[in-house]
């Protein structure tokens, strides 16, 4: 499905990795594992399309995505470093206008049950200004809920300021979706295990 | 795709209303540019009605200007822009719809007031009618025209005066058309001409500048 082809990623005079070749297919969950700066949010981004490699190409379903483009990232969700939540929207509001904007659609019910299931209903009308930065990261990552239909997901960290039991349902939620036959790439310095039916990983840092 | 558009003007609608503060900048720089003129200049009213379209239309278009690094800087620094970077709908159409949006709350408020504010300049009627017929051909140009500046500066530390440099030689001729178009008809011509090369400034920054935007914001956000 996600074919990456000698990719190398040069990020000012240094070279993060170079040459680095994979592919995943469907129900897999590839860890991308490596110390601080060896580039992993770096691959995540590659990997999305956010940033051209230096060299190599990433294909998807067989094809360069610099070339089927949107259709790619109507397959993709990216929850990244940064939460995509505006301070000033409620978190109804950054679900529902979000989704909107990734050119999917998600109805007030949907978006009232993706914030149910992350334990933040009650923080549907309150606007992302007020809330705590482990409450935003699950505005961000109710997104996955309201995208379920997407097959790639692609999430950067996405255990970091979540406490146990957000984890456990983050956990949940990934190996349902790789079980449904979707698959997902994700960094992640938790040791949290998952079971899935193919579990890969990619150190970066070492190749 | 349609639908898209429409929920990216609403939200960055909702965005300005929520935080007020930041829209009255730049309005209330236009105002107090355009009424110190005739304080400053002295109240010669044959020397005020000449330089008035062109001191409203400077004014108009530094105001504006004002507002360009907001169209996209807060949604690149709180991850906003990836995400739209993302979309399974086209860029150049979130582009097209924060332009919208921006020129609605930054661009028409300068359209409306612009008669009132010339009446400071004891301007003929039949010239304060032509001055906001010119903003409301020539704003939205500037906003077109200014958003591939926005997004080429993106995340720079100094964009600022790299922005005004950018785009103000691409905004000197919609300035010299706008400005142009009120002094002939308050010298009793017909101003045709001048309306319709202002609209084909429109046109084509409208049919071009939303690619070239999405371009450098692809560019911008690596």
């Amino acid at each position: 499905m996600l074919e990456l082809r000698e990719v190398t990623c040069i990020r000012g005079e240094r070279t993060l990795f170079s040459d680095l070749s994979f592919s995943i297919e469907g129900s897999t969950v590839l860890r991308v594992g490596g110390a601080n700066g060896t580039g992993k949010t770096s691959l995540l981004r590659i990997i999305c399309g956010l940033m051209l490699p230096a060299h190599g190409e990433v294909h998807w379903q067989g094809e360069s995505i610099r070339t089927v483009r949107e259709e790619y990232w109507k397959d993709l969700v990216y929850v990244g470093h940064l939460n995509a939540v505006k301070d000033d929207l409620t978190a109804a509001e950054n679900l529902g206008i979000g989704a909107a904007l990734a050119g999917r659609s998600a109805d007030s019910a949907e978006v009232f049950a993706a914030l149910d299931m992350f334990g933040i209903a009650q923080c549907a009308p309150l606007p992302a200004r007020v809330l705590s930065q482990g409450q935003r990261r699950r505005v961000a990552l109710a997104r996955v809920v309201t995208c379920k239909a997407s097959p790639l997901w692609v999430l950067d960290e996405p255990f970091t300021a979540l406490d146990a039991a957000a984890v456990e349902l983050m956990r949940q939620l990934i190996e349902a979706h790789v079980n449904a036959g979707g698959s997902a790439i994700l960094t992640t310095h938790q040791e949290v295990p998952l079971t899935v039916p193919v579990q890969r990983r990619v150190d970066l840092g070492t190749c | 795709m349609l639908r898209t558009l429409r929920v990216a003007i609403y939200r960055d609608l909702l965005l300005a209303m929520r935080r007020p503060a930041d829209v009255l900048t730049a309005l209330a720089f236009f105002v107090i540019v355009v009424s110190l003129f005739p304080l400053g200049v002295g109240p010669e009213p044959q020397l005020l009605r000449t330089i008035a379209p062109g001191v409203i239309w400077v004014s108009a278009l530094l105001a504006s200007m004002l507002s360009l690094p907001r169209m996209f800087a807060a949604d690149h620094a709180d991850g906003t822009l990836e995400q739209m970077l993302l979309s399974a709908a086209p860029l150049g159409g979130i582009v097209v719809a924060k332009v919208i949006a921006h020129w609605l709350v930054s661009g028409l408020p300068l359209v409306l007031m612009s008669p009132v504010l010339a009446l400071q300049y004891d301007v003929e009627a039949h010239s304060l009618a032509a001055l906001p017929l010119t903003l409301l051909l020539g704003t939205p140009t500037l906003g077109f025209i200014g958003a591939i500046g926005a997004a080429l500066t993106l995340g720079l530390r100094s964009s600022g005066v790299l922005l005004s440099l950018l785009v103000l030689p691409l905004y000197v001729p919609v300035l010299i058309l706008g400005a142009g178009a009120v002094d002939m008809v308050a010298a009793g011509m017909s101003a045709q001409g001048h309306y319709l090369l202002i609209a084909a400034l429109l046109v084509l920054s409208a049919a071009f500048a939303p690619w070239a935007a999405a371009a450098a914001l692809r560019i911008s956000a690596e």
